[in-house]
């Protein structure tokens, strides 16, 4: 495996391995010393043409903690604003040296483009492009699901998790379908019509549209932002309306299960999908899915980044 | 392929190495064993639970992961971590025995020590192996070892113990023969 593009690109048994890796290298970050000389001397580089918080600065902890030199390039201040195109971005990474490429863009299919392109030769890594996939965030997702409800089981078996909010520009929603059902929960998908994609009838999950419905029987619930920006026409009436059918209060946790557990990707927009007291309630595990992101990207980088001197032939 | 070390010689070897960990350490007092995964973990546990007939008083004893230390990470598939398990005693202070199976070119013990560093500062680190084969490629040696096995590098030696492979054995063949 040389790139992470989709949670396509892993089989179950990969995506289990990274989610064992990422738990061994958790102790690194409870460890007083948090520095690993695994990757000491390779460049990574971290190409954010979007906007991000979490998903950055966790790509730029992990590397740093496994002692790759970081760089980051964000299109703000750099030649992207002045319309350099991928291609040639691309091209100036090659030429400075990057072993690895961590891309965030708005264009669904922009780490794809970059990957199979001879741009560069580098690994390339999806920090989510577009409303296509997020494949880093399904994997600490995971995680954070294994960690609090599996007790020591390698997989996902018997959960069922509802994911709830706007489905139609979620890479965080595909991504996490993909590798749901990969590692055997079950998915419903909660959403109104207007905020479900075509074709959600071939994707392994089920859908609601009702969220009272769905909250008595799950094990955990991930709630996902409404993200006004890349909607340009009205999917719900308002704000109001959205947030009383599929927003998560106070009363839909009381009737959640005793030990189910609380998911946000973030950014949130409190009181619009999540209240800001459920939000920082005790079950709520959002903080933790971020300090386990650094865990799990650690781990993404160390599979990816080791071994690939075999096949340019280093070895000889 | 032929058992160079059958399971009785298994035995008595590492029975010896206890005595002679006590001996040089006088006694068990400030020992820590750690073994490095997989084989030598197990190999850990022996070599403690020896130590407690002996003695009558058990000693720390974990597990040392080496991977993310290795020199040859670009070389080699991508591998599995092991768990790493320091004794709640810790290892400031303490004489640390490393234990492993085979005793190559000193890579990863080189790494162990690396890993080692990391986490404390022991008074002193020993090295113990049940098969030394040679060809060191760095200044490290055994301070204990179960069997010198002089071996060409056209050949490879596989060690098999009961908790993973059924039986106590070490074999010694052409490589890709084991």
């Amino acid at each position: 495996m040389k790139h992470l593009l989709s949670i396509n690109d892993l089989n179950q048994r990969e995506a289990i391995a990274i989610l064992d890796t990422a738990a061994e290298l958790a102790r690194v970050s409870d460890a007083p010393m948090k520095k690993l000389p695994t990757l000491r001397g390779r460049t990574i580089v971290n190409l954010f043409a979007e906007d991000s918080t979490r998903t950055r600065i966790s790509f730029e902890a992990a590397a740093k903690r496994l002692s790759a030199d970081v760089i980051n390039f964000s299109a703000k201040g750099s030649s992207v604003s002045k319309g350099e195109s991928l291609k040639d971005t691309a091209q100036t990474l090659q030429a400075m040296g990057a072993d690895a490429v961590i891309i965030r863009h708005s264009a669904s299919g922009a780490a794809h483009r970059l990957a199979s392109s001879q741009w560069m030769s580098g690994t390339v890594i999806n920090a989510g492009d577009g409303t296509h996939e997020h494949p880093s965030q399904a994997l600490l997702d995971s995680y954070t699901l294994r960690k609090h409800l599996m007790h020591g089981a390698k997989n996902l078996e018997g959960l069922h998790i509802a994911i709830v909010g706007d489905i139609l520009h979620s890479r965080v929603a595909r991504s996490n379908v993909l590798l749901l059902s990969k590692l055997g929960a079950t998915v419903t998908l909660v959403a109104p019509p207007t905020l479900l994609p075509v074709g959600i009838e071939s994707w392994p999950a089920k859908v609601s549209y009702d969220l009272d419905e769905v909250v008595a029987d799950i094990d955990a619930i991930m709630m996902l932002r409404v993200q006004s920006e890349r909607m340009n026409e009205l999917f719900f009436p308002n704000a109001r309306e959205y947030s009383r059918y599929f927003g998560l209060n106070t009363d839909r946790v009381k009737r959640m299960k005793k030990d189910s557990i609380i998911m946000h990707p973030g950014p949130m927009n409190r009181g619009l999908e999540i209240t800001a007291d459920v939000a920082d309630s005790a079950r709520s595990v959002i903080v933790e899915q971020v300090s386990n992101g650094v865990s799990v990207r650690m781990a993404i980088l160390f599979t990816l980044l080791t071994g690939e001197g075999i096949e340019s032939g280093a070895l000889a | 392929m032929s058992v160079a070390l059958p399971s009785a010689d298994i035995a008595r070897a590492l029975t010896r190495i206890s005595h002679e960990i006590l001996e040089r350490n006088g006694g068990s007092k400030n020992l820590v064993l750690l073994g490095i995964p997989t084989r030598g973990a197990h190999l850990a546990e022996r070599v403690a639970s020896i130590i407690q007939t002996i003695e009558s008083k058990s000693v720390p004893v974990g597990t040392l992961d080496i991977t993310l230390h290795r020199d040859d990470l670009r070389l080699r598939p991508p591998r599995a971590l092991m768990p790493t398990k320091i004794p709640p005693t810790g290892i400031e202070g303490k004489d640390v025995v490393l234990i492993d199976d085979v005793f190559f070119s000193g890579r990863t013990i080189r790494a162990a020590l690396d890993a080692l560093g990391e986490i404390g500062r022991p008074r002193t680190v020993q090295l113990a192996v049940l098969v030394d084969r040679g060809h060191r490629e760095l200044p490290i040696r055994a301070d204990y070892v179960g069997k010198n096995l002089p071996t060409s590098l056209e050949q490879s030696v596989k060690v098999h113990l009961s908790e993973i492979d059924g039986v106590d054995e070490v074999l010694v063949g052409k490589a890709g023969e084991l």
